[in-house]
């Protein structure tokens, strides 16, 4: 057993694959059991990011050296102080993003089951689903450079493919077409800063390309490329054009899936500018950076949702919108790291910046499962052509007005939790920036009273049942957690958040995870 | 839309060298350059050549979508129950190289014509590559023909 769970980190990347793999076989046999099948791989790798949670916090970080002769040996002796292999690499912050990666899927796994029954290739959707999963997984947990890109691919192709799952009369392979072309670029022009790296470096692990760092002048244009790369495949203004296109035309589990999918870039964003670059680099000038990304993408994100009429694609905007929040406080974060404002305010803007990653995947996860409900059961995305759904659809709408009141900040939901940690530290560093998030919580939530208001409320239109049962247990899992962490914030910032900033804020430690000694 | 005798007959002679010269590939892949994606796609391509000389409904009945997505899915499960295979030390452990069993030769030193029985997984792993690249892209060119039929019902 002692020996088995160091294997923890491979695990959860290499059980969906295996899953994933054998889903179309089973298919042929049966259904129900293909079912049973997901799930159990989704509940496994559940657990197992669970555990590596308890692992992380335990032991410290995790390494996995894939291939190697023991999964400890970053460095090789035979290898003249390079780690050659690919090597996983989990911090707390990984672990953070992994759980919150695979607790989505698991609600849009089971969700699945009857909103997509009966749509032809069912088999193809979970393996792609699982697929998708695993390149999730990998993103957040790689220690390696290029092994990302082949996540990122992996994770773009799988999604591409899922948002044309309904082909739409052409308009989701649309929308598909431009996140598979727009997925591309990005993950070329990543590739291209990877080059640029293995070049100047000759290595391609992070940490070891981290303790080598010689801020060059390409070096920055390493930075510039990477963090454009990043930002653009994270769904962040002025980046954004793809985002409303895929959530909006993509299916509901799959929706609430890409929010993850879209974190795991922004995962990425951080551990660049905080791992890779660190406090070598002018982090008061990148912080700035990702601190004006993160003010254009609320403010931006916010106002083109006010004028949406499509359910999906208006929650598509409120997505690019809250993406500003994380990019804000993390970005405050970045721009005190290592001045005496850092222990003062920087670090509780982090914290609210991670822990509106969680939040946000949790409310905006429930926003798109219940809007497929709407959409499964009246067939239109319409916000015009709706009305009066409360009168039979009770628990989609309870599970709605949840999700958001959670988006809006009020408390006692996790939006309120993360968004009060980020006014009162960005106050401290610079007034207006606080100001403007408010401003921006005040408009999303008046953006959701029209939603509510529109759909839900007034006299009964349709004559509708409320969702088959596997629908609302896919609500329910992120609901409850959304009532957990916005009635326990503390809970969440002791064990999930706080331990994921630190992590993320002390790059010494990333890199003698991987180097050793230091 | 069948082609003259001519091709039909070439392309009849082609097919199964197209095919060995496909599985050579895949199974030198870890001595000379290629492998299983490259080997699976010479593959495929014999398929191919067989698509565009013979009428749909004959090649419909000896290539079949659901037996190539077959040898997709057998392909990729291979492959990653090698990769478990090695969990003994850590996922995708080269379990086979140097034991002395199939692929487990030691490699000579030096300049050597190449002992094909080493590399332990890395065979292992091609064949699984070829098994699979030549059902997915088997796939393709079968959808592609199914579209081709189509065009013909709708111009005749």
């Amino acid at each position: 057993m002692t020996e088995f769970i160091h294997h923890i980190p491979a695990l959860i990347i290499v059980i969906p694959l295996l899953w994933g793999f054998a889903t179309p076989l089973i298919g042929r046999l049966s259904k129900k059991g293909m079912y049973a099948w997901v799930v159990t791989a989704l509940a496994i790798t559940e657990a197992l990011t669970i555990a590596q949670i308890y692992l992380v916090l335990t032991q410290g970080t995790q390494v996995y050296v894939m291939g190697g002769a023991t999964y400890n040996t970053t460095i090789p002796p035979d290898s003249g102080g390079i780690p050659v292999r690919i090597i996983l690499t989990v911090d707390a912050f990984s672990a953070f993003m992994a759980f919150t990666a695979a607790t989505v899927t698991l609600a849009g796994g089971i969700y699945s089951i009857t909103s997509e029954e009966g749509t032809s290739g069912e088999s193809m959707y979970y393996t792609l689903l699982l697929l998708m999963l695993s390149g999730m997984l990998g993103m957040v947990m790689t220690g390696d450079l290029f092994n990302f890109f082949v996540f990122l691919e992996i994770n773009s192709l799988a999604s591409a493919g899922l948002i044309a799952y309904r082909v739409g009369k052409g308009i989701s392979v649309e929308a598909a077409f431009k996140y598979a072309i727009i997925s591309s670029v990005g993950a070329l022009i990543y590739l291209f800063g990877v080059g640029i790296l293995y070049g100047e470096y000759d290595a391609l692990n992070l940490a070891m390309v981290a303790s080598r760092m010689q801020f060059t002048g390409l070096d920055k244009v390493v930075m510039a490329l990477f963090t454009v790369a990043l930002a653009m495949k994270a769904g962040s203004v002025p980046l954004h054009y793809w985002v409303p296109d895929a959530y909006g035309k993509a299916p509901g589990a799959i929706s609430a899936i890409l929010v993850t999918a879209s974190q795991a870039s922004l995962y990425a964003l951080f551990r660049v500018c905080f791992s890779l670059f660190g406090l070598g680099s002018n982090t008061l000038t990148t912080g700035w950076f990702l601190i004006s990304l993160g003010l254009l993408s609320m403010f931006v994100g916010v106002t083109m949702a006010l004028i949406q009429t499509d359910i999906k694609r208006l929650m598509a905007y409120h997505a690019i919108s809250q993406t500003g929040y994380m990019l804000l406080g993390v970005g405050v974060g970045l721009a005190t790291l290592g001045t005496a404002a850092f222990s003062q305010y920087g670090l509780q803007a982090m914290e609210g910046g991670i822990f509106h990653i969680i939040n946000h995947a949790m409310y905006k996860g429930l926003l798109f499962l219940t809007a497929g409900a709407v959409i499964y059961r009246l067939g239109t995305s319409d916000l015009n052509k709706m009305g009066g759904l409360a009168h039979n659809m009770k628990y989609t709408t309870v599970f709605f007005m949840i999700g958001a009141l959670s988006i809006a900040g009020i408390p006692p939901f996790n939006g309120f939790a993360s968004k009060l940690m980020i006014y009162e530290s960005t106050y401290l560093f610079n007034p207006i920036l606080s100001i403007i998030a408010i401003v921006v919580s005040v408009l999303t939530l008046a953006s959701f009273v029209k939603v509510f208001h529109s759909a839900f409320m007034g006299p009964k239109l349709y004559d509708v049942k409320e969702v088959p049962k596997a629908m609302l247990v896919g609500m329910a899992i992120l609901t409850s957690l959304i009532i957990l962490f916005g009635l326990f914030p503390n809970i969440a910032i002791q064990y999930l958040v706080g331990p994921a900033a630190k992590a993320l804020a002390n790059q010494a430690a990333y890199i003698s995870s991987v180097m050793g000694g230091a | 839309m069948k082609m003259s005798k001519i091709v039909r007959t070439q392309s009849g002679f082609l097919y199964p060298f197209i095919l060995i010269f496909g599985l050579y590939i895949v199974i030198h892949g870890h001595l000379t350059p290629g492998g299983g994606f490259q080997g699976g796609a010479v593959i495929a391509t014999g398929f191919a050549l067989v698509v565009v000389a013979y009428e749909y409904k004959d090649v419909r009945k000896w290539i079949t979508a659901n037996r190539l997505s077959l040898a997709e899915v057998t392909g990729l499960l291979a492959f990653i129950i090698t990769a478990y295979l090695g969990l003994g030390s850590t996922f995708f452990r080269n379990w086979l190289a140097n034991s002395g069993s199939i692929f487990g030769s030691r490699v000579p030193p030096g300049i050597n014509p190449g002992n094909l029985n080493t590399g332990g997984v890395l065979p292992v792993m091609n064949l699984a590559v070829g098994l699979e690249v030549l059902g997915g892209l088997g796939v393709i060119i079968v959808y592609m023909l199914n579209y081709l039929k189509r065009g013909e019902e709708s111009a005749g």
